[in-house]
């Protein structure tokens, strides 16, 4: 094939830093990910010592500041939201996978495909370098709701402010622009006889998690733009002395912040789906249920976005509406769930380090999920609202999301995507030592959240009915909990690293799966396949019967 | 670089060119609308932003007005040409499109020197900053359009990769439809 | 590769003609001074010359149906945007914070509840 034999003559700029190949692309999507989530990760430790041990100094920090405080908290969730939840699930899965699960050679736009790692790379590179300006990074939350976010007077990082902004639109615009691939080359690229419903849920997952974005970020992008003129320019969209509104702000952004959530959401239940079904040897409970409620999930996320603002003074009768609309979107998504538990049973299940990660998911979520429930109630929510149960309900959605589906996602596909396989010992010993932490972080700041503790509070030294030393035991507690499950994620990388080197070669399909990626050598080559398949089959048809073999290759004529 | 397969394969029946083309709208229709629902709601709430729209030059608004419907006629009289194959006629059309873009910015760029010596700028108040944002995001992408068409225009000339011809001029109808809103929302609405 | 579902090529001079028609009628409406009117001729103007455009120009009829809908879906989440954000954008005025409307919806929802309450 001549695209293998115009790759012969590449160097290591044009192989691995100017590629156009999709699993190059991957990787590095994944890597920046993954250094990101080391950056964010090493915030939330610093801010959870402060918050264990209020103005001592944090080893390996310092004595942290009001200010810092409110940068590391801002900072930390803007990274692990939009530099690596987004890049790892959707454009380092998606990029890997889709052409390989599609069945062709390569994205539908190669180098529209680098120009967005390349404009993506530059966001991460602007946001980090906010770190080093006069003034510092920027510490409005994440959210960054006007007037704080508008008036350096306020935040006291206007450069900060802005370079955040910045960085943000910059990665709106590689995440539109890498959505084009996932979509044109899900809908266009497929090898002869996928039809729509042969195609892998993951698949599915990642092209819906583009449209959701590209639906909702368009609004926000508007928004961000006129935060700027605000910031720098001396307009007054969200300043009322200058006939704006501040609640404009806020619509915007959630209008595109719920739908955000489903994002990240739907792709790494994508990864579940795929791993269950495989370690359950057994077909995916209900394809087209899970397709259409995934679709539902979509829609839905659109109508409500302003429980997010319960208690920021919106009409009253319009928290009746995102009530009932919130507490409707939990029945798709258990459906999705109870479809998932319904693959299990019965299933000859194989308990991989991967279908660990998975069953983990499921646990971890729901528990997410129904906590939810009680934050999606406006009467209740006026309580509960930005208490730490908001923040433990957020994580126990967030973490399966950006870190369970992941583990079980990287540990899955790690054979194919480096040609070699993880040490299954240490791939247990991390999964058990990160779950017990997490859960150990979390549950305490329930109960915290539900005694009253405020979020984005540096220290309750300021606020005598927020004190409350009673409490004190579980925040630390959080906070050492935190401090092993950091040390837990040193077996990961060392795993990772490691193997990449000296673990086992792996074969094009060690774990005996059906979707295409797995017909190709482990790693694939620069073109994918050899011959381009012809599909026959859906992607799940484990333990069909009648025959001798327990998986059925969707490219196998029969 | 040798385009992947990936890139001329169909399973929609719909050339992938033209897919993302689509794609690309619907993300700008999202853009601009939610850009221009914000300016409705803060139009309809302030009665007094009337004013300060009453400074705008309908004229001019008007004129620009015909100069993107008539480069949206020979957009598409490019795209009759490539579709039967004639690619320099294409790109000769393209090419009057472009100007007609060029036109469009001119008339824009005096329309808003008079505007600014009068002392209207981006934060001379509410309907100000809405005026120069919404039109200056339009006119960004009538630059950026007329731009891609000129490269499509240089392809189209030699016959080749005719069915961007299509697509560029997708995009610039769109463009037009936009500035159809626009107009009476910022020139005839008082 | 061209496709081959523009077969069929409108006059598209005429529509053209059409079009500038209809933007002179939509200029002339502000010199009637009938408000309900000039804003009728210019939205109502603005939507059949928008309608024109894509239909003959983008030949949205040609393509396939799902094109369509997907525009239509784009429409129909920014009109959820509109009725989502517009009870509180568009009736704040100043620094005048309270939402009258509703606090009348309040009230009256607070009179059901308990009838000494006011």
């Amino acid at each position: 094939m001549s695209t293998q034999a115009h790759q012969a003559g590449a160097g290591f700029f044009r192989k691995y830093l100017w590629a156009t190949d999709h699993k190059i692309i991957a990787m590095q999507y994944l890597f920046t990910g993954m250094i990101m989530a080391i950056i964010g990760g090493f915030m939330a430790y610093v801010f959870r010592m402060q918050l264990a041990f209020p103005s001592q100094h944090v080893p390996g920090y310092g004595v942290v500041s009001p200010g810092e405080y409110n940068s590391l908290v801002t900072m930390h969730g803007t990274i692990m939201i939009f530099w690596v939840a987004m890049p790892v699930l959707i454009a380092a899965f998606g990029n890997f996978l889709i052409p390989l699960m599609v069945g062709c050679d390569d994205m539908a736009f190669p180098r529209i495909n680098r120009l967005s790692f390349q404009v993506f790379f530059l966001s991460a590179v602007v946001l980090l370098a906010s770190f080093l300006v006069k003034g510092g990074a920027f510490g409005g939350a994440w959210t960054a709701y006007p007037p704080l976010s508008a008036s350096g007077a306020y935040n006291l990082e206007p450069i900060g402010a802005s370079m955040w902004l910045v960085a943000v639109a910059l990665e709106f615009v590689a995440f539109l622009l890498g959505g084009i691939n996932f979509v044109v080359t899900t809908l266009n690229g497929r090898a002869p006889g996928m039809k729509m419903y042969d195609i892998p849920i993951m698949v599915w997952m990642v092209v819906l998690a583009s449209i959701l974005f590209m639906f909702s970020v368009g609004p926000l992008i508007a928004g961000a733009v006129m935060l700027f003129f605000d910031q720098n320019l001396g307009t007054g969209f969200y300043n009322p002395t200058q006939g704006g509104d501040p609640l404009l702000w806020q619509h915007l952004f959630w209008f595109f912040g719920h739908p955000e959530v489903y994002v990240v959401l739907l792709p790494a239940m994508g990864i579940v789906a795929e791993v269950l079904s495989v370690f359950s040897r057994k077909k995916l409970f209900g394809y087209k249920t899970v397709l259409h409620t995934a679709w539902g999930v979509g829609v839905l996320s659109f109508v409500v976005w302003a429980h997010h603002q319960f208690v920021a003074g919106i009409d009253p009768r319009m928290a009746n509406v995102f009530t009932i609309t919130t507490l409707l979107i939990s029945i798709p998504v258990a459906e999705m769930v109870f479809v998932y538990i319904a693959t299990l049973y019965g299933g000859s299940i194989r308990l991989t380090t991967p279908m660990l990660w998975a069953l983990a998911f499921i646990a971890e979520f729901m528990i997410g999920g129904v906590s939810g429930i009680f934050l999606g109630a406006s009467a209740s929510d006026i309580y509960f609202h930005d208490t730490y149960f908001l923040v433990a309900h957020f994580h126990y959605t967030f973490f399966p999301i950006a870190f369970i589906a992941v583990f079980a996602g990287l540990t899955y596909w790690y054979p194919k995507m480096f040609g070699r396989m993880l040490n299954e010992t240490l791939g247990k010993i991390h999964f058990w030592g990160t779950i017990i932490a997490v859960n150990v972080i979390f549950i305490p700041l329930f109960i915290t959240g539900a005694a009253g503790d405020q979020r984005r509070i540096y220290s309750y030294a300021q606020f005598s009915e927020q004190a409350r030393p009673g409490l004190q035991d579980l925040r630390m507690t959080a906070t050492f909990a935190l401090l092993v499950f950091i040390a837990f994620q040193f077996v990961f990388l060392f795993n990772f690293l490691w193997s990449l080197r000296r673990g086992k070669r792996a074969e094009a399909n060690p774990w005996l799966a059906n979707t295409l990626e797995w017909t190709v050598p482990s790693p694939p080559p620069h073109g994918n396949f050899a011959e381009l398949p012809t599909v026959y089959r859906g992607p799940y048809e484990y333990g069909s019967p009648g025959r001798e073999l327990d998986y059925w290759p969707q490219n196998a004529p029969s | 670089m040798m385009k992947p397969i990936a890139t001329s394969r169909s399973a929609t029946g719909i050339p992938t060119a033209r897919l993302v083309t689509w794609w690309v709208i619907a993300s700008e229709i999202f853009i601009f609308g939610g850009l221009l629902a914000s300016y409705v709601m803060h139009r309809l709430a302030h009665p007094e932003w009337a004013a300060a729209a009453a400074h705008t030059n309908e004229w001019a608004g008007g004129f620009n007005t015909f100069v993107l419907l008539t480069s949206s006629l020979s957009a598409v009289l490019a795209h009759k040409a490539a579709d039967s194959g004639d690619g320099p006629k294409a790109a000769r059309f393209l090419r009057l499109t472009a100007l007609g873009g060029v036109i469009f910015l001119t008339v824009k760029a005096f329309e808003w020197t008079h505007e600014i010596r009068e002392g209207f700028v981006l934060a001379s108040g509410g309907f100000w900053s809405f005026y120069y944002f919404v039109a200056g995001l339009h006119a960004l992408h009538v630059l950026a359009g007329l731009i891609i068409m000129l490269f499509v225009a240089v392809d189209a000339a030699k016959n080749q990769e005719l069915q961007r011809v299509e697509c560029v001029g997708l995009y610039w109808h769109f463009v037009d439809i936009i500035w159809i809103f626009l107009f009476p929302l910022l020139y005839i609405a008082r | 590769m061209s496709s081959e579902a523009h077969v069929h090529h409108p006059n598209y001079v005429k529509v053209w003609a059409i079009l500038v028609v209809l933007l002179i009628l939509s200029a002339m409406g502000p010199m009637t001074g009938i408000r309900w009117l000039i804003l009728f001729a210019a939205f109502g103007i603005a939507l059949i010359k928008a309608y024109l455009v894509a239909k003959n120009f983008m030949h949205v009829s040609f393509e396939k149906r799902w094109i369509t809908y997907l525009l239509i879906t784009c429409l129909a989440f920014l009109a959820i945007l509109f009725a989502g954000v517009a009870p509180d954008v568009m009736k704040h005025w100043g620094l005048h914070w309270v939402n009258d409307a509703a606090r009348q919806a309040v009230a009256s929802g607070m009179h059901l509840v308990s009838p000494k309450h006011e």
